[in-house]
């Protein structure tokens, strides 16, 4: 680190296109269409939180909540949490390997085909084309087509490290890498099935009965592991230590928890599937590797969090930084309630309630989402080769609105899940049920109406984002020339 | 960790070596895994050794390991049964021997009925008669005295057990109406004068219906009305055929839904709630849906 000093613009350094000639258009390309996909997928959140509230809004067949929820999921997780990905994985394996991205053409190719993706699962779900698996809802040919994406993505992303000027794997990448070979190992097993016909939308899984619920979950729980978590651990890997300004805290606690983050979050799916068909034994399984994944997913959180040893100053000022620890935070939360969650006692009340819907939201609004907008207050500049944001405030109220917006969704979600578990449960002294279920979705309307204003804020957060995403590309001041720039120069917040 | 390329350097800011690697800037502080954090790691994996000897975890060539005591989701579930069912045996042995008339006068049983019936009832019956058993628009109101089938207590477990026009219960109960007009029984002109004699019956009408509608109107009903509804529209219970003198209506007290049921009847359909639900809740309904309001002795 050649530089230490807090005037130093971070985008000064390591970022340019000499000597090494990042290709940073496509990294571009990814954060606008993470930044549109996020707010359409929190605008369909906030429509679908209102119709749980007012049914009267349900709007047959193109527009009921059966068809947008999946709209919701697929829009936040795979288009908005994709392209960050994307965007941010291609950012930092370059930067970390100080070389340009493989094959320029195969990597655009990974743009056009992942957008092209996102729209023909959007449109089959309106459609009413779905799997009916939970986040596996694509139909066959929109899966087949993600194959061919996901396989050029991990060619591009591999080569690039194979064609590293650095003797070392920088973490983020391993953490990227483990992302997209389990993902496509999950996608393939997970959509094995059989179309009807040649062009004919509809297929049948080969796998039936409580396998494919088995794989079902073992899917979608890795979805959350290896997307969710894995993923964006690697994005927190890179910003974390380059907008503090610090070094990572531990490479030792890294490579311990990498390492039993990606053996034991693999075993945790059966969790999900507590009290079913599913035997006794695999349930066990899912329970115990639940409890023992608590600390190898806190090792990250230890990690983010000691690396601002000696810069936590710097949180203070500096919005950005607020961001990304405010959701390693959030991480550390729901990777405690998860394993909790898994206990099979505790289970049994929160299973099919609302407190698993609060708990995703945790994660997903809390962490997953605000350490993306880190990662993209701190791209944005760099990739247009500006000084900085355009607004420092107005990123702060973002922080401010949206932290707003996930306390009262997930407080809401807290009450009404835990209630509703309770009243389900619920017998008198004689012996007899208390409530019948319409009367527990009476119950929760009120909560309803509160998540759905928290979900109202967050989307506003992300409008004042956009705004200030737009105002920085349009009218940012632009970034002074520097001089020579290596991959090996210094970054400072 | 390659040896060539190990080349540490000490951080100024926390005293600690780094690795010697660095990457865009970036280095990494050779600290130790925090004590505490590979502690509790342990804890779990210990933790969760111990649940795999106690309970089911692994699978074997030949089925998975029992645990000590051989504890399965369907002995939990039992045991859970058991206690409800404990909870209600209470009273539930002289319930199950008593009849409808003797648990409507005890007050304890007719306690015990109330608290299951209304919990069945929000279950299997309010999707249709309401939560409060108001009804809508072709499915009965409960709550009042006017009764398609008998508001007696075995009528009404009769309903209830049997249902309406169910396909798959040959004691079902069954009726028919006419389609007087698609089936060109009577001519428009002949069912809208009927219908106005009909909404006369319970003084619906919007002006008062002239002498001579009012004759030929009772003329078409003793003709073709009133075997099942009855000389002066009251009803017969025994063919389920709706009383049409008074202020209740199944569809709506409108000429135009009364000229729509003559022309082309809709039938309701109501499961056999016998083939699903046990004796005991059949009872706790039946005499639930006689406490709602309408019951009668």
């Amino acid at each position: 680190m050649t530089t230490l000093s807090p005037s130093v613009s971070f985008a000064q350094a390591g970022t340019g296109q000499a000597p090494v000639g990042y290709h940073d258009d496509v990294v571009k390309w990814f954060t606008i269409a993470a930044v549109f996909w996020g707010v359409v997928g929190f605008l369909v959140g906030l429509m679908i939180a209102l119709q749980l509230a007012f049914p009267e809004l349900n709007v047959a067949p193109y527009l009921n909540f059966g068809r947008l929820r999946p709209v919701h999921t697929s829009a936040v997780i795979f288009a908005f949490g994709g392209n960050v990905l994307f965007a941010t994985s291609y950012f930092v394996v370059q930067r970390t390997c100080a070389t340009r991205l493989w094959n320029d053409g195969l990597a655009k190719f990974t743009f056009w085909g992942y957008q092209a993706f996102i729209v023909m699962a959007a449109l089959g779900y309106v459609l009413g084309v779905t799997q009916g698996k939970e986040y596996a809802e694509p139909e066959w040919y929109a899966d087949v087509w993600l194959t061919v994406v996901w396989v050029a993505y991990l060619l591009v992303f591999l080569m690039t490290i194979l064609n590293r000027k650095q003797p070392h794997i920088y973490v983020a990448n391993w953490f990227f890498l483990s992302f997209i070979v389990t993902v496509a190992v999950l996608h393939l097993v997970n959509n094995v099935s059989v179309p009807t016909a040649l062009f004919d939308a509809k297929s049948y899984p080969v796998w039936a009965g409580v396998q494919s619920a088995m794989i079902q979950w073992w899917y979608g729980h890795n979805a959350v592991g290896f997307f969710l978590t894995a993923g964006f651990l690697g994005i927190m890997y890179y910003f974390v230590p380059k907008r503090a300004g610090r070094p990572v805290y531990s490479y030792r606690l890294s490579i311990l928890h990498f390492w039993s983050l990606i053996f034991i979050y693999i075993w945790a799916g059966p969790h999900h599937l507590h009290y079913t068909a599913l035997p006794d034994w695999a349930q066990t399984l899912g329970m115990t590797f639940s409890i023992m994944l608590w600390m190898p997913s806190w090792g990250g959180m230890i990690n983010g969090l000691m690396t601002l040893s000696g810069a936590w100053h710097k949180l203070r000022e500096d919005p950005v930084l607020q961001f990304l620890i405010v959701s390693i935070g959030f991480y550390g939360m729901s990777t405690f309630e998860g394993p909790l969650m898994s206990i099979k006692t505790v289970n049994a009340l929160s299973h099919y309630t609302d407190w698993t819907i609060g708990h995703v939201h945790s994660g997903a609004l809390g962490w997953v989402g605000f350490i993306s907008f880190g990662a993209i207050y701190y791209l944005v500049p760099v990739l247009w080769k500006k000084k900085e944001m355009f607004s420092t405030p107005w990123i702060s109220l973002h922080l401010w609105i949206a932290t707003v917006g996930i306390v009262l969704y997930i407080a809401a979600m807290w009450v009404s899940g835990i209630m509703q578990g309770l009243m389900w449960r619920s017998y008198d002294s004689m012996g007899f049920l208390e409530y019948s279920f319409s009367e527990t979705v009476q119950a929760m309307f009120p909560y309803y109406v509160i998540r759905a204003l928290g979900g109202l804020l967050y989307l506003a957060g992300a409008l004042i984002m956009v705004a200030n995403i737009y105002m920085t590309i349009r009218h940012g001041v632009p970034r002074e020339r520097t001089g020579q720039i290596s991959a090996h120069h210094a970054v400072t917040a | 960790m390659s040896e060539q390329h190990h080349q540490s350097d000490k951080d100024p800011v926390s005293g600690v070596n780094t690795t010697g690697h660095e990457w865009d800037g970036l280095k990494e502080l050779n600290n130790p895994a925090p004590r505490w954090w590979l502690i509790v790691f342990l804890i779990t994996v210990v933790w969760a050794i111990g649940y795999w000897v106690v309970y089911p975890a692994w699978p074997t060539l030949s089925g998975h390991t029992q645990g000590l005591w051989a504890w399965t989701q369907f002995k939990q579930l039992d045991e859970q049964r058991q206690e409800i069912a404990a909870r209600q045996n209470t009273i539930a042995p002289r319930f199950d021997d008593a009849s409808l008339e003797d648990i409507v006068k005890d007050p304890e049983l007719q306690a015990f009925a109330r608290a299951g019936g209304a919990v069945a009832f929000r279950n299997y019956c309010a999707a249709c008669h309401g939560s409060g058993g108001a009804g809508g628009p072709g499915y009965p109101n409960l709550n009042d005295d006017s009764w398609i089938w008998g508001g007696k207590l075995d009528q009404i477990y009769a309903t209830i057990a049997h249902g309406i026009r169910a396909h798959d219960d040959p004691e079902t109960r069954q009726s028919e109406m006419m389609a007087f007009g698609k089936d060109g029984l009577l001519s428009a002109q002949d069912i809208g004068t009927v219908a106005d004699y009909v909404l006369s019956l319970s003084g619906k009408n919007e002006t008062p219906l002239p002498d001579a509608a009012k004759t030929k109107g009772a003329e078409i009903f003793a003709a073709n009305c009133a075997a099942c509804h009855g000389e002066a529209g009251q009803g017969n219970i025994d063919l389920g055929a709706p009383a049409l003198n008074d202020a209740l209506w199944l569809y709506a007290d409108t000429r135009e839904a009364i000229v729509a049921q003559i022309n082309k009847p809709k039938h309701g359909v109501m499961p056999a709630w016998g083939k699903r639900l046990d004796e005991r809740t059949l009872k706790q309904l039946t005499i639930y849906v006689h406490t709602l309001g309408g019951g009668q002795e």
